[in-house]
């Protein structure tokens, strides 16, 4: 197959992959337990990466950014520079990566494994839909827990930024919280929440794909890993573009 | 479809069992009903044929032993059985219904009366052999605990390992994790039994132990079933014992002799995605054919 019919294949897959679940949801017979333990794993469990990630990158955006803002004289806007590009595209885009990176090859791990033990095989001989049973509980996880986690990350990029400022270039950090609260828009929220219920959506989807689509064996496994993250990945990056342009044009473009 | 054979397993088991069960044996007019059917199916992966125009009938209470190398397309057979793929032609019956082109939706009907002996067992690595075995009760809504606990225990009774109720998969030996899968797959008592290689990689012991639970679903429940196998000693085993009730109530196993020839038994050996032999063991053997000869011995003869 040549690499265009094979991408509008796979495309096709994951969007019926999807529309699966999205059909499913208005059907009784749903595993709640298993939506939980899946939003435990993937909500808490990413939580301190999520964390650590927020908070490092909003305190290298201060490092890197207050001394030109301080040259213009305009450092008392930091906070709200670090805010708005927190907000509206590193909070969202990094959290999705990482969270790419730590479920999206679980997932695909996990599901491939059981695919090539016969796993799914044997659930679906016993009578359950592996779509029901795996897929939609990762997916409605994912798409749950991902804008609270990008929230998380926001807030702790915003304490990360502060800290810097504070202990590194002395601001008030009176003045850097007022800067945050100017800059940051409810456009800008809405749109820092709508992000990652598509990314949500964009990881599960592949890597629920990746690994039901497993064959080969173990070396199998470890290939649609691999494929899972690497595609969850740029997908992000090229989505975000394009939903930070439709954010835009229904919200407006925002002025920092 | 009764033979004397039949008669005379139900002969001996006749103290054991209510009059109206042997009559409803002998007499049920749907055993003229094939269990499982096959016309002419034929399938490809891309470019590769795996099956190449199949064609062969399960009867009601018959074991069909399937033989062939592998990559023979066995294990495809069993899952088109399941549903669990289609074939690009020809058609597949169960219990006399057409199931070649059901929804996944319904042939969940269809799987409830067909449990599933996978080739490395199965298991679901995350649950317990309790909740394995509990797996299909589970999804068909049953949550009175008592009455799951009641039926897993009458299950691993069944396969003779009730001790490992407890255990997680990965503390089970391999005869363990095949013992738990067919009590996976019995659970419901399914009319029809499909086992993909259960003895493959286990000691001859282990592997008479779970050709004797094959023996006594065939036997005892009269359950229909496919036993897919490439080593010799299963065959001979399956195709020359049967198994009945003592006076106490306790399960032997006998030899086929003289007075007793087992007629529900018979074997398909598969070459290429086709069928080159169908019929009973004793002709297998007595076959010319030089590949069936080589498969038999393991070399030329
Ligand atoms: N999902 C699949 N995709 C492609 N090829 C497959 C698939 N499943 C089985 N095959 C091929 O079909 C052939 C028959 O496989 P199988 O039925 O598993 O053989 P066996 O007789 O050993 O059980 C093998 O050559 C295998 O490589
Ligand atoms: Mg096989």
């Amino acid at each position: 197959m040549n690499p265009f019919a094979k991408f509008v294949d796979e495309l096709q897959e994951v969007s019926l992959l999807l529309w699966g679940v999205v059909s499913g949801l208005f059907r009784p017979h749903r595993y709640p337990g298993e939506i939980i333990r899946q939003m435990d794993l993937i909500g808490v469990g990413s939580l301190p990466i999520v964390l650590l990630t927020g908070f490092f990158t909003g305190g290298v955006l201060v490092l890197q950014t207050f001394p030109t803002l301080q040259y213009y004289g305009i450092h008392n806007e930091s906070g709200r520079s670090v805010a708005t590009s927190l907000v509206r595209e590193l909070g969202p885009v990094l959290t999705a990566l990482m969270v790419s990176g730590r479920i999206g090859s679980a997932i695909s791990a996990e599901l491939g494994s059981m695919v090539v033990s016969q796993q799914i095989d044997a659930m679906r001989a016993l009578g359950s839909d592996p779509l029901k049973k795996l897929v939609t509980p990762r997916l409605i996880a994912l798409v749950i827990m991902l804008p609270l986690l990008t929230v998380a990350a926001d807030v702790f990029g915003i304490i990360g930024g502060g800290t810097v400022a504070s202990y590194i270039f002395d601001q008030d950090v009176n003045v850097f919280l007022t800067s945050v609260r100017h800059g940051v828009t409810t456009e800008d929220v809405l749109g820092g929440i709508i992000k990652p219920v598509f990314f949500g959506l964009i990881i599960g989807g592949i890597a629920c794909h990746k690994g039901l689509s497993t064959t080969g064996g173990t070396v199998g496994v470890g290939r649609s890993t691999i494929n899972a993250v690497v595609l969850s990945s740029i997908w992000v990056i090229i989505f975000d573009f394009f939903l930070a342009k439709a954010i835009q044009s229904v919200f407006g473009v925002g002025v920092i | 479809m009764v033979s004397s054979a039949d008669i005379d397993i139900l002969d001996n088991l006749e103290e054991h069992l209510e009059p109206t069960d042997l009559e409803d044996a002998v007499d049920r007019p749907e055993r003229t009903l094939s269990a499982i059917e096959f016309r002419d199916v034929h399938l490809a992966f891309d470019d590769k044929v795996v099956l190449d125009g199949v064609s062969f009938t399960v009867r009601r209470g018959e074991t069909k032993l399937i033989l062939g190398r592998s990559g023979g397309g066995k294990s495809t057979t069993i899952r088109l059985i399941l549903g669990l793929l289609k074939p690009d032609s020809g058609r597949i019956l169960i219990d006399g219904e057409d199931i070649t082109d059901y929804t996944e939706e319904e042939m969940m009907d269809v799987r409830r009366k067909i449990g599933m002996v996978f080739q490395e067992g199965a298991l679901f690595d995350s649950l317990s052999v309790y909740e394995n075995v509990a797996y299909r009760l589970r999804e068909q809504g049953v949550i009175d605990e008592e009455e799951v606990e009641q039926e897993v225990r009458r299950m691993l009774r069944f396969v003779d390992l009730e001790e490992a109720i407890d255990k997680m998969p990965d503390e089970l030996s391999g005869g363990m994790r095949r013992r738990v899968g067919i009590a996976r797959a019995l659970v419901g008592d399914p009319e029809i039994v499909l086992f993909d290689e259960p003895t493959a990689g286990l000691d001859p012991p282990t592997a008479r132990t779970i050709c004797q639970l094959a023996i006594k679903l065939r036997d005892l429940q009269d359950v229909s079933s496919i036993f897919v196998t490439h080593e010799m000693n299963n065959l001979k085993f399956l195709s020359s014992e049967y198994a009945t009730v003592d006076r106490d109530g306790q399960v032997i196993y006998e030899k086929e002799g003289e007075k007793l020839c087992l007629i529900n038994t018979e074997v398909l050996m598969f070459r290429d995605g086709k069928i080159i032999f169908s019929g009973s063991d004793e002709r297998l053997r007595a076959s010319d054919d030089e590949y069936i000869q080589t498969f038999i011995h393991g070399h030329k003869p």
